[in-house]
């Protein structure tokens, strides 16, 4: 990562170049429901980062033979919309985005009760349609979100947070201006509720002792933004309520 | 898009539990302790024509690496520095569940993997490979061959790239009134100048055990594996969780307890690796 701007990234009064705490998040913004023909769908923003998630299934499979004849498969696409970048980005999988995808599906697949569903594949899609830092954890969120109002069986849910490290501080929530500039960038993905880290990746140097402290930072944070994930999905169901 | 795997070969559960009752003993099927690596034999220069080769054996599996040294244009975005592109190939005689074709995610993340660790401690001196600053640089293509899969690629393809990185020259040029430049194939060259040496260490959850250096037979019944990068000062400087199992807080802090003392043994064995 280039080192340029770092004096930039924290200023003199100890505040991120946003006027952010170091352990304060950006604004977040939370959805479900959001497209019709979906299963379940929905968008999460953190802060200009904006990712649109959409679930269909369980399903049979177009091509019959990718199925486990004792659970579900989860199918898993991440991608970046060509306009969601500074420069467009070239609508072709990227190598960036087939390694996401993996990410992302071993994020939720230990928390979606497949066994439910033998011989049939769920589909999830994320769509990043503005980039601004932290779009593969915005997109667990949205995933975890999709599933929950497709309501597909789940252990728990799941929200992801990138840890940094700019300017020699740990910094949550890196945008990416941070995340370009910054000495590590630690996108961690959780399901609170059953204790599990489901993602963990770190992209950057780190002593011990800065991994540990910025894995919790991760947690506390991704236990709030699981919160907002209840709060999002009760306000559907009130809002159907009220209707009735 | 990733697809959760559903051509994996099938480990009966009565031989995973097998494995399960040997760890209870604190033993593997290799008689290996659960926190020892298999068997490690690197050897480098072991390709002519490349600029820089290992092959490294990790019990059985193989990986072979070959790094090519080419006088290219840098990024736009870093004129002050050469280009360093790491790439991986599940060479399908190398497995029965490798099939032809371009890299699917797994060569795709190995290599993001390998790329990371070496990348963000600036373990090639980058700077090094400038001929003229926004023109001219080296391009070294690291290529990442496995030969015969027997688990822990990871580990594996690390050690060979390190081991093949550290020996790797570049050769002698000439720049001509053109402004090209004439490498000089047949000279000595001079050697690559490396910042870091980097390891990763690869444990793996199976059952209630965490057991370091997986074989493929582990890697199929493992929840979930850990690649933890090591530098020299031991400093953390890559990591990623693979697998679609979760990880407890408990878990990750054994894990890496388990992988430093490991780091240690691959970095001996790149120390000790005739050159």
């Amino acid at each position: 990562m280039g080192g340029g701007a770092k004096a930039t990234l924290i200023r003199e009064d100890g505040l991120r170049h946003d006027g952010r705490r170091p352990e304060e998040l950006r604004p977040i913004r939370m959805q479900v429901g959001v497209l019709a023909n979906a299963s379940g769908s929905a968008i999460v923003e953190y802060g200009k980062t904006r990712v649109l998630a959409a679930v269909y299934g369980p399903r049979e499979p177009y091509q019959r033979f990718m199925v486990l004849p004792d659970r579900a498969i989860l199918r898993v696409r991440y991608h970046m919309a060509p306009f969601s970048t500074s420069e467009r980005k070239s609508p072709a999988p990227s190598r960036r985005e087939i390694e996401l995808s993996k990410v992302i599906r071993e994020a939720l697949e230990d928390v979606v009760l497949l066994s439910e569903y033998p011989r049939t594949a769920i589909d999830v899609y994320v769509e990043v349609l503005q980039a601004d830092g932290g779009t593969r954890v915005a997109g667990v969120t949205a995933a975890s979100l999709a599933l929950a109002d497709a309501g597909v069986p789940m252990k728990a849910l799941v929200a992801g947070v990138a840890v940094g490290k700019v300017g020699g501080v740990l910094v949550l929530d890196v945008d990416e201006l941070e995340d370009s500039h910054g000495e590590a960038d630690m996108p961690v993905a959780a399901a609170p509720d059953i204790g599990l880290v489901t993602m963990f990746q770190l992209n950057g140097v780190l002593s011990e002792d800065e991994l540990d402290r910025g894995l919790s930072m991760a947690l506390t944070a991704i236990e709030k933004i699981v919160s907002i994930e209840k709060e999002a999905l009760k306000r559907k169901f009130e809002a159907i309520g009220e209707e009735v | 898009m990733s697809i959760t795997p559903f051509k994996m070969p099938v480990i009966p559960l009565i031989k995973k539990q097998a494995y399960l009752n040997l760890y209870e003993k604190g033993l593997r099927e290799d008689g290996r302790r659960l926190d020892k690596p298999r068997n490690i034999e690197v050897k480098v220069g072991v390709l002519d024509k490349a600029e820089g080769s290992a092959l490294v054996k990790l019990g059985n599996t193989q990986v072979l690496v070959g790094v090519k040294a080419e006088v290219g244009q840098p990024f736009k975005d870093t004129p002050d520095q050469g280009v360093l592109v790491v790439h991986a190939e599940n060479v399908p005689l190398a497995s029965p569940i490798f099939e032809p074709g371009p890299p699917d995610e797994n060569a795709i993340e190995l290599s993001r993997v390998v790329d990371r660790s070496l990348r963000e401690v600036r373990a090639v001196d980058l700077e090094s490979l400038v001929i003229r600053p926004g023109e001219k640089v080296w391009n070294l293509w690291v290529d990442i061959y496995v030969l015969d899969h027997d688990g822990n690629l990871f580990d594996a393809s690390m050690l060979a790239v390190m081991a093949a990185l550290e020996t790797t020259t570049l050769k002698d040029y000439e720049e001509l009134e053109t402004g090209e430049i004439l490498v000089k194939r047949d000279s000595p060259g001079a050697k690559l100048k490396i910042n870091h040496r980097v390891v990763t260490v690869t444990t793996a959850k199976i059952g209630n055990y965490i057991i370091v250096d997986p074989n493929f037979e582990e890697e199929i019944i493992a929840d979930y594996r850990l690649v933890l990068a090591f530098d020299e000062n031991m400093r953390i400087v890559g990591a990623q969780k693979t697998g679609s199992g979760g990880m407890t807080l408990k878990d990750f802090k054994t894990a890496l307890k388990i992988s430093k003392e490991v780091a240690q043994i691959y970095f001996k064995a790149l120390e000790q690796t005739p050159k």
